[in-house]
């Protein structure tokens, strides 16, 4: 495939294009909407992220090194764990390494049977095909392993009853959580399972979107979309599973007793902290 | 023997007060014993700590500091599922597990993959055979609280502790289980720790009283003596309906 076999945008296009913020600002002040200034520094970051990081993958490109590609894997690991405990809604103290291990187990398995046996990049570390398949399955990944966790705080609050029941009659806190965690992990892979009906009438997946700009034929640009579905399915289930069980060990004490950090919510990282000091 | 000994029980908990995080002193150096066989009734205003005492019992929380000991052994050495067996709780409001009666009753048991035969458990408790199948949600309230102590015998605890186990009935029902606790005391030499706050049910039913004010025990001996005169001011005052939950 020729790279230059596209039509490339220019930085005069890209001024250009920040007519399109124009747009939405004046609709923001014509209805008072309040977010012009959310838009101007949303518009800021925006570019100065994607051209940063347009940057860092440039150099990547240039001079493949094994090593910088498991660096990049491993920022955006990092990256995407915050990020999904940044969106829990209760306390999130202990959770990060719960989020890192899901989504990196998740990940690393799924990016190893795609890389190493269905697509043979060879030699495996070619950043134009590892960094946008990993950056798809991690982006992924770190939405399971947030609606995962969110999730089973919510039903071990909501099912606190019967979950202290289960535990009074002698059930390990595993099998008392046993249910919720069931809904958990369903509400996690729903969304993946949506898509995959959807994909296609609805929506055109970005990847493949971007592969036929770029001068890919939509029949391979299908293959690739196929086997990219199919792995995401497969690194969320594993992404949920690890982090359900990881979260159990946050929520219960280890003598099988649901946690205070239930009732106490965000107060409770302060609390934490306040008595690891003494 | 003693089935239950608290030796300088005190416990804090953690609660929000507005944004900030404080710790409330909820129960101050509670000692008590109550002897293998005998049925205690623990009483108290709201809010005194009842519920907690009992929860400390089984470990589903843990006190800051003091011991508790199950026949002697110091809970904290062990096992938390075998204690729970041995002690079985049957909390405030009905909690059901999912499934149908059979299935609740026989939860503990299946656990450990022992058999349990649950229409025998519901007999025990006054409830027909054919609910067996029925789903725990289609119960009423007062048929759930017995289903809930039949679920604690499949057990065969040493100790039952009940949290208010009448509040949700009427008086029939209530004087049902008050029968069927005694049944159960009589026949299967059960230990019971009996939260209650009808004076009537604890007098019918206790051997011994102890009484908790705002965390501290401020009253524990035989129930005839207690009920006769009681040893303190806020006892009399308790008795009387007088108290109020602040204890004054
Ligand atoms: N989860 C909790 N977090 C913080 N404080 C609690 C919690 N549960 C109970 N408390 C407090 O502990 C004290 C004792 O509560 P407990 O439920 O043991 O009282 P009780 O004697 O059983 O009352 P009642 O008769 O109303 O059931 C109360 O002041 C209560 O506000
Ligand atoms: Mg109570």
């Amino acid at each position: 495939m020729d790279a230059n076999s596209y039509i490339h945008i220019s930085n005069l296009d890209l001024v250009i294009a920040l007519l399109f913020i124009a747009i939405s600002a004046a609709v923001s002040r014509w209805q008072r909407l309040g977010l012009e200034r959310d838009m101007a520094v949303g518009t800021v970051r925006a570019f100065a992220q994607l051209l940063a990081v347009g940057f860092v993958l440039q150099q990547l490109f240039n001079v493949p090194r094994w090593h910088w590609v498991i660096l990049a894997l491993a920022i955006m690991t990092t990256v995407a764990a915050y990020n999904a405990v940044k969106r829990q809604t209760g306390a999130k103290h202990g959770l990060f390494a719960v989020m890192a291990a899901a989504i990196a187990t998740g990940a690393s398995i799924t990016l190893i049977l795609v890389i190493g046996i269905v697509l043979r990049v060879r030699p495996w570390y070619q950043p134009q095909y590892v960094i946008p398949i990993a950056g798809m399955v991690i982006g992924n990944c770190m939405t399971g392993a947030a609606l995962v966790v969110n999730r089973l705080h919510s039903e071990l609050t909501l099912r606190r009853n019967q979950v202290e029941a289960a535990l009074a009659l002698g059930a390990p806190a595993k099998e008392a959580a046993s249910e919720a965690m069931r809904e958990s992990l369903r509400a996690a892979m729903m969304p993946t399972i949506n898509s995959m009906m959807t994909v296609g009438l609805v929506h055109l997946p970005g990847m493949m979107t971007g592969q036929m700009i770029s001068g890919a034929s939509p029949v391979d640009a299908v293959r690739y979309q196929i086997v990219v579905m199919l792995m995401i399915a497969a690194a969320t289930a594993v992404t949920a599973m690890v982090a359900v069980f990881g979260a159990l060990r946050a929520f219960f004490t280890p003598f099988h007793q649901l946690s205070a950090r239930l009732e106490l919510g965000e107060a409770w990282d302060a609390y934490v902290r306040k008595k690891s000091k003494h | 023997m003693n089935a239950i000994e608290l030796s300088h029980v005190s416990t804090a908990k953690p609660v929000l007060l507005g944004d900030s995080l404080t710790e409330l002193e909820v129960m101050r150096d509670v000692s008590l014993s109550v002897p293998e066989g005998e049925i205690l009734a623990l009483i108290g205003p709201s809010g005194s700590g009842k519920s907690t005492l009992l929860r400390m019992i089984n470990r589903m929380e843990d006190p800051t500091s003091g011991r508790i000991f199950l026949f002697g052994s110091d809970i904290a050495n062990l096992d938390v599922k075998e204690l729970r067996r041995r002690v079985g709780m049957v909390s405030q409001t009905p909690a059901l597990l999912p499934g149908d009666v059979a299935d609740n009753i026989a939860y503990g048991p299946n656990l450990r993959g022992e058999p349990c035969n649950p229409g025998d458990y519901l007999e025990h408790v006054g409830l027909e055979r054919e609910l067996l199948r029925r789903p725990a949600s289609a119960l009423s309230v007062g048929q759930q609280q017995r289903m809930c102590i039949a679920r604690a015998l499949a057990n065969h605890p040493d100790v039952l502790l009940l949290d208010e186990p009448t509040s949700a009935l009427d008086r029939t029902a209530s004087r049902n289980i008050v029968e069927l606790i005694l049944r159960l005391n009589e026949k299967l030499g059960l230990t019971v720790i009996i939260v209650t706050h009808v004076m009537e049910h604890a007098q019918a039913l206790a051997t011994r009283v102890a009484m908790l004010v705002g965390g501290s025990l401020i009253e524990q001996g035989p129930a005839v003596d207690f009920f006769e005169s009681p040893a303190t001011e806020t006892g009399r005052k308790f008795l009387r309906g007088e108290l109020a939950e602040d204890g004054r």
